[in-house]
């Protein structure tokens, strides 16, 4: 379990760009899937963004297992959205065109079908941008990248810390729960849910323990090699920008832009086919 | 103080670690079928009231977004955010409580989990699901229902896992008055 | 000798937390190009000492210091931590702790980084430091990838890129198998040549760091230094026994013989130790005065494997082809290096891991049918570190714990529970939290709390991992009563000693499969047997050899045999 993010070492002008570029792509693109409504712009961003996976290389079944993931996710999630509120597309667009009647709560109306059908290019914007950038970037340029685009270098070193010490902490928490388990702990079904997180806490108890004074032993080896000496720090995996970083970056922002500014001009963060 | 400021970055990538592994690997069978219980919540209870304010939103806010990440399931930013407040309300009502400042007993577990449950109720009753309408407009009764179980499920699991991870945390402290032996 | 870098006068420590002082009066100094050796047992004040070397006292410890401690005549609590972390570099026991990049060259980089060195030097540096321990094949490597020796090997480059003036080592054989620390104290050896850095190495196992020249040794006990000077005076001396410390096993050997040892036979090492006629004949003498040990008398077969072969996912067999017998009452010890196998036969035993093919019996029941909550009734495993096992606040409950989840009742738990606490010298403490305790009590306990499931069988795994001579003889003497009321051990370990002192006989492991299955004697005088598992071969064959002894193997197994009948009854 050492690619838990599922990093794809290729070579491709989206593995070429820096970490740094590509968060920032991924940070304006989400967001402005996030502010707009609108549905033209929902349908242009994920054929961008297919399009970018067929330039970085990425195959679709790398990524199969977590596109699976994720669709699971976005079905539940639409079941749960109409199964406590059917009418809302009614509420957001304002007028009601009734499609076929269950009962009279659920109600089916292309309302509330358009408001699914937003829902679901939501996903779509923001899926492929987030398993291409999982899959193109180097977890160690992470936190360079992180630094690159101003936040402090000590909380992006916290991450890269994270990202170091997650498989030996997984592994540890494999070899505690097996002991445990020979002690007669168990976390199955059998049990009662209170008994369950019980077991689940005398697995916890040694991890954590153990994991107080590793978070000793990481900050004297830190110190020792002079970490917190200046106020700025160089990354050995941090790349200069390059033009097509600077385009990349500027591209993503105009994207952004032209989120808030559809919806200025709609008036409202929804596009609105029914009025 | 510089010494502190080192522990305290390590102390927030090794909870986001922790976070993330529990979050991700651990998997507690919940009575509900085809769903997991999370105890991360109770890991993250535990490292702000003992490390603070910052960290506990560092923590909640780095491990849930390397969960995001890992699944691929774009980065719900509203949990995300959710998780990193939570971390700070414990480590404030962590501070002002005094939570396991001095001795360990009944009081602190009493403290602790007021503490849990109204951060618990504050995170998923009103923070999550007010930024999932602003970001995704989505229908409000489904968010407060989902926010709702959320809260009720970590409450129980924080209650739990939360308390038994302080009290030996704070048991391995060492205790002024002398033991003996017998 | 030229001037010093680093000078200890008069000076004296105290932990804010502690009721006395660690260290009193040291009074010592590191010149340019020295090489040093702290040895001591647990508690005497070397790691202590250690952490006013490189400035962790007084900028991360707080607490009370007399006297002075200087660099380059500045004091030390004048000079910022960073300041001092210039001149000296420290590489510490806990290679993972101390691996803090997420790949071999980044590791390598950090304190560059951190001293906002760029491009193009940043890589340059790290490629050359890379280069001089060996490891700029690896450089994309990832620590979950590297052995503890290459892990150790990426912590040397991580503080020599810095061009230190003082390498402080932290126990850099305590996780080692002993071919690799043969290779570490070699590379040691090698970079204090070509750097003129001076070197300080805090270690116990004595024997293993003077494999090569070492300046001085510095004895300390109870915080105090009790002696300094050359390892030929200190091995002339009584003092490594009076404080705990393991002589060489050649110097003991002699002193059972009776020969005197002295300067000038220039005694630090086998190979160079200088013996007269008359001191051989007395070895010679001694050995033929020792009776051969009877051969091993084993019980029933207890455990038996049959063709076991096991792998992690898709990867090369973990196990391949196993097939071992364990008898009833005996004391076994599993050896090889890490990932050959010997961890993994343990926990497939233990039924953590599920073999693809082959059979396991115990006691004529196939494994197969027993979960693993039901092999623990037979086969108790217990972890290496103490601290991954102890889950309960009070020592009573954490004992109980295997009884409890059981559904035994309180009565008889109570009843096993005194029981073990009675076997495991814990009944003075049962009533008291597990955190009050020293790791080795803490030892205790774990095997208490496996104990009182009454296994036949008990796996350990490392015991005496990180233990100084005193504690692990404590615990080793523990285990060997444990064997003597019935309870088979099986210890997995890579530490010679302890297979040649304790165990009774030995599987190797080496790459998956069992390459020797015999007494550790003959283990450890088998040159193949040795070079493929990474062992070492222990410095009393050498000293047969060199007084004429032919058959060393029956030396070795003499001198251990003298050592339980005779020194340690």
């Amino acid at each position: 379990m050492i690619n838990i993010f599922n990093y794809i070492d290729r070579e491709s002008p989206i593995h070429r760009l820096t970490g740094a570029t590509k968060l920032v792509c991924l940070i304006f693109l989400t967001l402005a899937a996030m502010t707009t409504y609108d549905t033209r712009l929902l349908v242009a961003l994920p054929l961008v963004s297919i399009a970018l996976f067929a330039i970085s290389g990425i195959k679709l079944k790398d990524v199969s297992f977590m596109l699976a993931f994720t669709m699971v996710f976005m079905v539940l999630n639409n079941v749960l959205v109409f199964l406590f509120a059917p009418q809302h597309g009614v509420e957001l667009y304002g007028t009601k065109h009734v499609l076929l009647v269950l009962t009279s709560r659920y109600t089916i109306t292309a309302e509330q079908l358009f408001y699914h059908l937003n829902l679901v290019l939501k996903y779509l914007c923001t899926i492929p941008v987030v398993l291409l950038f999982v899959s193109t970037t180097n977890p160690s340029e992470f936190a360079a990248s992180l630094n690159r685009i101003g936040i402090k270098y000590s909380i992006a070193y916290s991450v890269a810390l994270a990202l170091r010490y997650i498989p030996d902490i997984q592994q540890e928490y494999h070899e505690i729960s097996q002991a445990q388990q020979a002690r007669g702990i168990e976390m199955s079904k059998k049990e009662n849910i209170v008994k369950r997180l019980k077991s689940a806490s005398a697995i916890l108890i040694p991890l954590i323990l153990s994991s107080m004074d590793r978070i000793e032993t990481i900050s004297n080896a830190m110190e020792l090699r002079g970490f917190g000496k200046n106020k700025k720090r160089t990354w050995y995996m941090g790349r200069r920008f390059r033009a097509a970083d600077i385009l990349a970056m500027v591209s993503s922002i105009l994207v952004f832009a032209l989120a808030l500014y559809l919806n200025f001009r709609n008036g409202s963060r929804f596009w609105n086919p029914f009025g | 103080m510089k010494k502190n400021s080192v522990k305290s970055i390590v102390a927030i990538g090794i909870g986001a670690a922790l976070f993330f592994v529990l979050g991700r690997f651990v998997a507690i069978p919940s009575p509900v079928p085809n769903t997991n219980i999370s105890i991360q919540y109770g890991l993250l209870a535990f490292m702000s009231v003992v490390f603070g304010p910052i960290e506990g939103l560092l923590i909640g806010f780095i491990g849930h977004a390397l969960i995001d990440f890992s699944y691929g399931w774009g980065v719900w930013w509203s949990w995300v955010i959710a998780s990193g407040v939570f971390g700070i309300l414990m480590g404030l009502l962590g501070m002002i409580l005094r939570i396991g400042r001095k001795d360990f007993g009944k009081a602190d577990i009493i403290k602790f989990n007021v503490a849990q449950i109204i951060s618990h109720i504050i995170c998923w009753g009103i923070v999550a699901p007010a930024l999932d309408i602003v970001i995704y407009a989505e229908p409000i009764e489904k968010l407060f229902a989902q926010g709702l179980v959320s809260a009720v499920a970590n409450i129980v699991t924080t209650a739990i896992v939360g308390t038994m991870l302080l009290a030996a945390y704070l048991a391995t402290k060492p205790k002024k008055g002398s033991l003996k032996e017998e | 000798m030229t001037d010093p870098i680093l000078k200890f006068e008069h000076f004296g420590f105290q932990y804010d937390a502690q009721a006395e002082p660690t260290l009193y009066d040291i009074n010592f100094t590191v010149a340019r190009g020295e090489k040093i050796l702290i040895a001591g047992p647990s508690g005497c004040g070397k790691s202590t000492l250690a952490h006013c070397i490189n400035g962790l006292i007084p900028y991360s410890y707080k607490g009370e210091s007399t006297g002075r401690v200087t660099i380059y005549d500045k004091e030390i609590k004048k000079m910022s931590l960073f300041d001092i972390s210039r001149t000296v570099g420290t590489v510490l026991q806990d290679s993972d702790g101390q691996f803090i990049g997420l790949t071999v060259a980044e590791d390598i980089a950090f304190a560059l980084e951190n001293d906002v060195v760029t491009e193009p030097d940043l890589h340059q540096r790290v490629l050359r430091a890379a280069k001089a321990v060996n490891i700029q094949d690896f450089l994309k490597h990832a620590p979950s990838e590297l052995s503890g020796g290459q892990k150790q090997r990426v912590a040397l480059a991580g503080v020599m890129v810095e061009d230190v003036d003082i390498l402080l080592f932290d126990e850099p054989l305590a996780n080692l198998d002993p071919a690799t620390g043969k290779q570490a104290i070699d590379l040691i050896d090698q970079l204090h040549k070509e750097t003129g850095a001076a070197v300080v190495i805090i270690e116990h196992r004595l024997e293993d760091v003077l494999y090569r020249h070492v300046d001085r040794v510095v004895l300390m006990g109870s915080g105090r230094i009790i002696s300094d000077g050359s390892p030929d005076e200190l091995l002339s001396s009584n003092s490594l026994v009076e404080y705990g410390i393991r002589e060489p096993l050649y110097i003991t050997a002699l002193k059972y013989a009776g020969v005197t040892i002295t300067p000038d036979m220039t005694p630090w090492n086998i190979d160079t130790i200088k013996l007269d006629d008359s001191q051989k004949q007395k070895v010679r003498a001694w050995f033929e005065g020792q009776v051969s040990p009877s051969r091993e008398q084993f019980g029933d077969v207890l455990f038996h494997a049959n063709e076991i072969q096991f792998s992690y996912g898709n990867k090369r067999k973990a196990l391949n082809n196993i097939t071992a017998k364990i008898h009833k009452g005996e004391f076994l010890a599993i050896a090889g290096t890490n990932g050959a196998g010997k961890s993994t036969f343990a926990k497939v035993i233990c039924g953590f891991e599920n073999p693809q093919k082959g059979t396991m019996t115990f006691d004529g029941i196939d494994l197969k049918t027993l979960s693993i909550k039901e092999r623990a009734d037979h086969i108790g495993y217990v972890m290496q570190n103490p601290n991954q096992m102890i889950s309960k606040i009070m020592i009573y409950d954490e004992v109980a714990l295997g009884l409890r989840t059981r559904g035994v009742a309180e009565d008889e738990i109570k009843e096993r529970v005194e029981e073990a606490l009675k076997i495991c010298g814990l009944w003075p403490f049962r009533n008291w939290p597990v955190s009050a305790l020293s790791y080795g009590q803490k030892k205790r306990v774990t095997i208490a709390s496996i104990l009182v499931l009454k296994p036949e069988i008990m796996i350990l795994d490392e015991p005496t991992a990180g233990q100084d001579y005193r504690h692990y003889t404590e615990i080793m003497d523990f285990l060997t009563e444990l064997n003597s009321l019935g309870i088979t051990v099986i210890v997995i370990t890579h530490d010679m000693h302890l297979m040649l002192e304790y165990s009774r006989r030995a599987l190797v492991f080496s790459d998956g499969k069992i390459i020797a299955n015999a007494d550790a004697a003959s283990i450890l005088t088998d040159q193949e047997v040795i070079r493929n598992a990474n062992l070492k071969e222990t410095s009393l064959y050498h000293l047969a050899n060199l007084c004429g002894i032919a058959d060393g193997t029956a030396f070795v197994r003499r001198f251990i045999h003298y050592e339980r009948e005779c020194v340690r009854p």
